[in-house]
Order: C-alpha cells, then structure tokens, then sequence
C-alpha cells in the first residue's frame, strides 16, 4: 500500500493517458476547438487581402493558446466524480496526484501547441525567424500555464459554476507568464540576437519554479476538503 | 486612561491624516520638471500602493496562518484586509489616472505599472468572486486561502519584476524625475514618510471594525 511518491505518479500518470485514450472526445474536442478558433482568426482577419502583422500573429497565437489550455485543462479535476476522488484520496498521496496531473497536462498542452504551431504556419504564415528560442519558450510557457491552470483547476472543481469561474480564476493569474512568453517569442520572431533573451527565459523558468513550489505546496489542503 | 491606552493608534491615524491634508498642501515641495505642483499628489497616490502591499501582505499571512491552525478568526482577517487593500488600489488607480491626465495627457497611457495595479486588482476581484461561490464556511475559508497565498506570489513578477524590465513613464524610472532616493529631497521626506504611516494605520482600522463585525457575526451563528 505504501509505495513511494514517484511510483505513485508513474502508476496515476498511466491512468491519465488510458482514460483520456478511451474517451477520445476529450483530445479531439480541444483540438478541434484549437483548429476552428485558428480558421476564425484566419477569415476574421482577412488574412489573404491584408496579412498579418508579426505582432498580432504572436498574441493571436498566444490567445489561442491560452483559451485552448483552459479548456481542455478545466476537466482535469472535474471529469472524475466524487466518489471516485475519495478512493484516490484513501489510496495515494496528494502530492503525487498534482504532479501526475501537471506532467500529463504539460504533455498535453506541449503536443497542443505544436500542432496549433504549425496549422497557424500553414495558414497564417511564420514569421519566426529563430526557431530555438520560440520553441524554448513555448516550451516553458505551457509548464507555467499547465502548473498554475491545474491548480486553478482544482479550486474551480470545488464550486458549483466551475466553468466560469476556471476562467475568471486563472486569467489574471497566467497574465504575468502570458507577458513574459510574449516578450521572448516577440524577440525571436524579429530575430533579435539569442543574448537579448536570456534575461527573459531565466525569468520565465523562475516564475515557473515558484509557482510549481507553490503548487506542490497547497494542493494537499485543497485536497483535503 | 483605558481609552488612550487602545486606541492611541486611532488618534495618531487621524493626527497624521491631517498633518498629511493641511501640510501636503499647503508645504513648500520642490519644482521638478514635467512634475511641478503635481508632486503634492505623491502623498496621497503612492500611499495608497504602500497601504495597499502592506494590507495585501496582511491578508496572504492570515490566509497562511488560516491553513497552519483551521481557525475561522484569521480567515475573517484576510477577508478583511484583502477587501480595504482592494479600496486603496482602486483608489490608488483613481487617484493616479487624475495626475497622468495632467502630466501625461491621457487618463490611461499603458504605462506597465498601471497595467499591473490593474491586474493585480483583477486578482483580488477573482478572491471575491471564488468567496462568494461558496456555501460552506469552512471550505470556503480553505479553499480562497489557497489561492490567495497563490494569486500573490503569482502577482510579484507583475509588480515587482516586468516594471524593472521595460521603460516606465513613471516619476522616478526611465530617466524621468521623480521619487527616487537622489531626489525626494527633506521638503517631501517629511510628509511622505508620516503620510505613508497614516494612511496604512487608517486602512487597518477600517479593516478592524470589519473584522470585529464579522467576529460578531460568528459568535451569534454559533449560539
């Protein structure tokens, strides 16, 4: 019964993944929400008469992919019932269950973005012109937005309207990561020089460090109740 | 004698308070560029920010307090001050938006340290909301503690990080004139630092009486 903590996560992890593979509409409902918000922005913006700035580009893709991690990561906690949370929480330590969520989410919302990635490409064009340093930072991104929208995520699962609420939760909490992301991916679509951005990334990995701590931290009150 | 003896703070407030009304308008204040008359604002604006943070630390400290001991009496605390930190934000914003209209020409210049008082006020404004949802006293008290103690360490880069980071309109950074230590000179010293003082002291007696009424609150539900 006693296993350690990351036999725990490994064993919770794999449940993560046979669940949401059994239940493909959770995947493919983000994505297709993903694709047809992108499509969306690329009739909106009109994009074959004017094109798009690489400004509005970046904090269109950063929009999107905000919206797209919030929904899908707003199940997390929400899709198993209560009865089935109290046997989890018999069964293992809440720390490995926050870390099990944050890793499957990273993965996730890692995948999700790739793929939003290169649809905008397709239709929308790339303007980035150091791959390196964008892919860096959505990388770094989707683990601040995955730590702190899981938390989030788990506090809304606690009220009775929880879709809203995940929202107007998390919203003003990733702004600081979503100010940051934008910077770095600004710099590396105008190809700046990599120094340029170091600061930026040692600051977003910081921030990331935080409030994963942070997480770690308060989930097992959360849990408790 | 008794009365004195609890209360002195409450006198002190109040004399400070006036001390800060009549002598911030009416001292003799430094002539600074761009700045001029304007800096008297200095006493009343950026108190709001020191009263605000330090009523913000009060709330994130019963909230910890809150988790560490279950007690219903720290959860009414941090509700308390977080709700008289939000008043001194809006009215940090107010007041701010007035000067920028006057020295910057435009109520709102995107300046990051506005965007930032916004968001933070955002922040707060979603503690509320997730308070509200609830029925249960005591989740309601652990939960909005946990994020609480969140949302303000994921507010500390918005205020304390990204203004250092790019180029601020504001007095004092980006080579404008301003507050900094070479020019808040002993005119401005002597208000300011009383001001700052007053205004906090004031917030947590507002907060106080809040918290007396819902401690009052409790006591009767519990008979």
């Amino acid at each position: 019964m006693n296993m350690s903590i990351p036999k725990e996560v490994k064993t919770l992890l794999g449940k993560e993944v046979i669940l949401e593979w059994r239940h493909k509409y959770a995947i493919n409902g983000v994505l297709l929400y993903t694709i047809s918000t992108i499509f969306i922005c690329y009739l909106t913006f009109n994009v074959q008469r004017g094109g798009l700035n690489p400004f509005a580009w970046n904090a269109l893709f950063w929009i999107i992919m905000l919206f797209s991690a919030v929904s899908a990561i707003s199940k997390s906690f929400i899709q198993e019932s209560s009865s089935r949370q109290l046997y989890y929480f018999n069964l293992v330590k809440p720390i490995s269950i926050i870390i099990s969520k944050i890793i499957y989410n990273t993965i996730f919302l890692v995948l999700l973005s790739l793929i939003a990635y290169s649809i905008f490409s397709l239709i929308l064009d790339n303007p980035v012109q150091d791959q390196l340093i964008f892919l860096t930072s959505v990388l770094l991104g989707t683990i601040g937005f995955s730590i702190s929208l899981t938390l989030m995520s788990g506090i809304a699962s606690k009220t009775q309207n929880n879709g809203m609420l995940m929202a107007i939760l998390s919203f003003p909490v990733v702004i600081p990561l979503v100010m940051m992301i934008i910077k770095i991916t600004k710099n590396a679509i105008d190809g700046l020089d990599r120094g340029e951005s170091i600061d930026e990334i040692l600051t977003l990995f910081a921030i990331d460090i935080i409030i994963g701590a942070l997480a770690l931290m308060l989930f097992p009150y959360l849990w408790r109740s | 004698m008794h009365l004195l003896k609890s209360h002195w703070w409450k006198i002190l407030a109040i004399s400070i308070l006036v001390y800060t009304l009549v002598g911030g308008l009416l001292m003799d204040v430094p002539r600074l560029n761009i700045l001029n008359e304007t800096i008297r604002n200095q006493y009343f604006h950026v108190c709001m920010w020191f009263g605000m943070i330090l009523l913000f630390i009060g709330s994130l400290v019963n909230a910890i307090k809150y988790l560490s001991s279950n007690s219903l009496k720290h959860d009414i605390r941090s509700e308390a001050y977080a709700s008289i930190g939000i008043l001194f934000g809006i009215l940090g914003i107010v007041t701010g938006m007035l000067w920028a209209r006057y020295t910057w020409g435009d109520y709102w210049s995107g300046d990051p340290k506005q965007n930032g008082a916004a968001i933070s006020i955002l922040i707060y404004a979603a503690y509320f909301v997730l308070r509200s949802s609830f029925e249960d006293e005591i989740q309601r008290a652990r939960i909005s503690s946990v994020y609480n103690i969140f949302a303000f360490f994921a507010m500390i880069p918005l205020l304390f990080i990204l203004p250092r980071m790019t180029d601020s309109l504001h007095p004092g950074s980006g080579g404008n004139p301003g507050f900094n230590f070479y020019d808040l000179d002993s005119k401005l010293r002597m208000v300011f630092y009383p001001a700052v003082i007053g205004w906090t002291l004031y917030g947590v007696w507002i907060a106080s009486i809040k918290i007396r009424f819902e401690e009052y609150k409790l006591r009767k539900e519990n008979k």
